[in-house]
């Protein structure tokens, strides 16, 4: 198989707290945001590990009950390091706010009733997501409450880095840029002096979007078209992570020998191929032994299919990372196994 | 035990009742493939079908000569020559933005059209509100439906549906843009004064003064006069709207349509099928049944995967690494397959009575005719 050029290797991203992490659905977005928070916690880091789809996929994955709308503990790490879970509610979030600028106590509940918040939070466009950011952006400057934390300083930030398990690259440059957008059908109050702090960060070297992809034709291209949107809106890109890739150092490169393309030469590989597996006693009816090969074959084309896509993701130079489809899916030992290939791979310092 | 029933496909596109077949599905799953596949197939099989697709894979788009935007269905050559004669396939992408300005510009005067055009709230909502794409795709489908009544043209529609984070979002959100067109604050704040002006509704009046003033310090005078603008612009059309959107969903309810759930071999996506597969029958939609899209399949199965590690060892041990290296390939190739097999006996044991095919994976994408009648195929029980 051709070998791929040298690809540009993650830096462990010094000084960065807030990685976003987005990709096609389904590519393995919350799988990697939560390995990366659990790569953060074993280096000591106190992680906040947060969603905003509604979708309880933190939970799942580290297996605990659903998440309240509250910072909830859900795995710890080396060095006094910890992970804790906030699956973020649209509502919630507007309801705090309101009550942390207006101190709404009958209004909040008369705005419920008149389906003003359902307003806010579904439908009028930019809202929904202000909240979700604003509330992450929150809990990234909240401190540490010196009394709970006795012997920290009090200046000290309640988290040390922030994995956001973010909505997908179709959604995700509206979804970050919602900050101007609001500012411009908001043009005055609150919301919009908010919006504009929340750019800022955004922007700032203290934030990375990581994109997660398959080695296939249409994550690949999302993931080119997302990068392009996004650095165009001036949002600093990180890792482009390759999840579930199928090539495998253990077998391809001995596989090469036998995955001969020219049609003539199958009848002495399937010899070959029988001599050798009778040498350790293997005697296999012939449709077998081409049964074999054919796996091979398959798993050669699908591994030409990821270099030529990997091709295209190194054009990026972005820095990439990879991690190999797990065959007996994802559970909790699997995410430590991914956190552990993330660390080689310099996704944290 | 029963045996569940398998998901006949040939019997349902064969069936002339059958006029709409609806794939749905989580992100990824391969909504579009079974889509265009299983219209691929109806075409050959004889009947004249047209396939709605919503952000295919761009190859794919192009070897079904889908180059143009243009938001109207497009004939479909390359259909085989050994194909029942009088089937035909049309096909389209879904442009939600232009078919919400359509349906703007059907319902309204040229000069109310501009303005809501105009107007960035509206903007705002067709091009990014999350729900607009499955409302846009459920106006398209009763578009066709209309034209297929009409003039004749289809006698089977096959639509995909939007990438959503769950299949659910694809009956709840047409619904959701629904009430809010529809919605009591909508009107309140379209007509504050008509409203409020009422005699007898004092607790409405504090309300309402509590809301509007909120809402301006919150958001901002503006923002709030851009939806007032928008929804008085809009208000003329808002009972063509629903009416429509209430049609459409009618149709789903009805015996000629199938709902065909795509899911992946891995639990979560089962386990979200099922919530799917429940919903439908609350909402008295009728299944057609569950693919399992990209089965691993089992190759060489008289060999097990243990036996293969033992042997690849000792292939390593006498210098044998091709030989080692393809075992080790195939344990792991029948572990998963193995694995996939277990997940779906799993649910055909909770869902014994829900019909269920299995497909199996192909070694390629799936990005060209070729492709999508290899799909059909195994689609219609051919592994
Ligand atoms: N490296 C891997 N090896 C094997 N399976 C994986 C791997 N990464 C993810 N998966 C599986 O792929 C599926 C999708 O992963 P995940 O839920 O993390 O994706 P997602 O991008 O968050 O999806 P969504 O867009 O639906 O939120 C899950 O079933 C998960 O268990
Ligand atoms: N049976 C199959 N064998 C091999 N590849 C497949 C199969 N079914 C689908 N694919 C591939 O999987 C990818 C995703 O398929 P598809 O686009 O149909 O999914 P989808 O559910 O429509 O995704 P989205 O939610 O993004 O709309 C495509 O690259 C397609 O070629
Ligand atoms: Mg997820
Ligand atoms: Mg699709």
């Amino acid at each position: 198989m051709p070998s791929a050029p040298e690809p540009v290797r993650a830096d462990g991203f010094p000084g960065v707290r807030l990685h976003v992490v987005t990709g096609k659905g389904g590519t393995g977005k919350t799988t990697v945001a939560a390995a990366l928070a659990v790569a953060l916690a074993s280096r000591g880091k106190r992680v906040l590990l947060a969603e905003v789809e509604g979708r309880q996929g933190i939970s799942q994955t580290f297996d605990v009950p659903p998440l309240p709308t509250t910072e909830t503990r859900v795995a710890g790490g080396a060095h006094g390091g910890e992970v804790v879970g906030l699956a973020v509610d649209a509502k919630t979030a507007l309801l705090e706010y309101l009550q942390l600028f207006y101190k709404l106590g009958r209004a909040g509940g008369v705005l419920e009733r008149f389906g003003a918040i359902d307003f806010a939070t579904t439908i009028a466009p930019g809202v929904r997501d202000l909240l979700l950011i604003g509330r992450i952006y929150e809990a990234s400057r909240r401190r540490l409450d010196a009394k709970h934390h006795r012997g920290s300083l009090p200046e000290e930030l309640a988290y040390d880095a922030i994995v956001l398990d973010a909505p997908p690259t179709g959604r995700i440059p509206r979804f970050l840029s919602v900050g101007e957008e609001v500012a411009d059908l908001a043009r005055m109050g609150p919301i919009h002096s908010q919006a504009g702090s929340i750019t800022e960060v955004l922007h700032s070297g203290a934030t990375r979007v990581h994109v997660v992809t398959l080695l296939e034709e249409m994550p690949v291209q999302e993931t080119v078209d997302a990068v392009a949107e996004l650095r165009a809106l001036g949002m600093p890109v990180g890792a482009v992570i390759i999840n579930q890739a199928r090539a495998r150092e253990d077998v391809d490169p001995a596989l090469d020998a036998v995955d001969g393309d020219a049609v003539d030469v199958d009848v002495d590989l399937a010899t070959d191929l029988a001599a050798d597996l009778a040498s350790v006693g293997l005697d296999l009816p012939d449709a077998t032994v081409d049964a074999l090969l054919d796996q091979v074959r398959e798993h050669a084309e699908r591994v030409d299919l990821e270099v030529e896509q990997l091709a295209v993701l190194q054009d990026l130079g972005q820095p990439l990372v990879t991690v190999p489809f797990l065959i007996d899916g994802i559970d909790l030992d699997a995410i430590t196994e991914i956190a552990d290939l993330l660390g080689d791979q310099g996704m944290v310092p | 035990m029963a045996r569940t029933p398998t998901l006949d496909i040939d019997a349902m596109l064969a069936d002339r009742h059958t006029r709409i077949v609806v794939c749905c599905g989580s992100g990824g799953v391969g909504k579009t493939t079974t889509a265009a596949a299983l219209a691929l197939r109806a075409a050959e099989q004889g009947r004249r079908v047209v396939v709605l697709t919503i952000d295919p894979a761009r190859r794919l788009a192009q070897s079904l000569g889908l180059t143009e935007l243009d938001n109207v269905p497009r004939l479909v050559t390359g259909l085989a020559p050994e194909a029942v004669p009088g089937g035909s396939l049309d096909a389209m992408m879904l442009d939600m933005k232009r078919t919400f300005d359509e349906v703007v510009l059907a319902h309204s005067t040229r000069e109310a059209a501009e303005q809501i055009l105009a107007n960035p709230f509206y903007q705002a909502v067709s091009s990014s509100f999350a729900g607009t794409q499955e409302y846009m795709a459920m106006e398209k489908l009763g578009q066709l439906r209309a034209r297929a009544d009409r003039e004749g043209t289809w006698d089977l529609i096959v639509v995909d549906t939007p990438p959503s984070r769950s299949a659910l979002d694809f009956l709840d959100a047409p619904k959701r843009l629904g009430s809010f067109l529809d919605g009591r604050f909508i009107r309140l704040i379209s007509a504050p004064a008509k409203l409020g002006g009422r005699a007898g509704l004092r607790i409405v009046n504090v309300g309402i003064g509590l809301v509007s003033k909120t809402l301006t310090t919150v958001l901002g005078g503006e923002m709030l006069r851009d939806v007032q603008t928008f929804v008085n612009a809009l208000d003329t059309m808002f009972g063509g709207f629903r009416e429509r959107a209430d049609l459409t969903y009618a149709l789903l309810k009805e015996g000629g349509t199938a709902f065909v759930v795509v899911a992946a071999p891995e639990r979560d996506a089962l386990r979200e099928a099922s919530y799917f597969v429940a919903r439908l029958e609350q909402e008295g939609m009728p299944l057609a049944g569950v693919v399992v899209n990209r089965m691993q399949p089992q190759a060489a199965a008289g060999l097990t995967a243990a036996r293969a590690r033992a042997a690849a060892e000792q292939l390593v041990e006498s210098g044998r690494p091709a030989a080692a290296a393809a075992l080790t390939l195939h344990a792991t190739v029948a572990d998963l397959a193995a694995r996939h097999r277990n997940v779906v006996r799993r649910f055909t044991a909770g869902h014994p009575s829900i019909p269920v095919v299995e497909v199996a994976s192909l070694a390629q994408d799936v990005h060209d005719v070729d492709g999508l009648r290899e799909v059909g195929r195994r689609l219609a029980g051919a592994g």
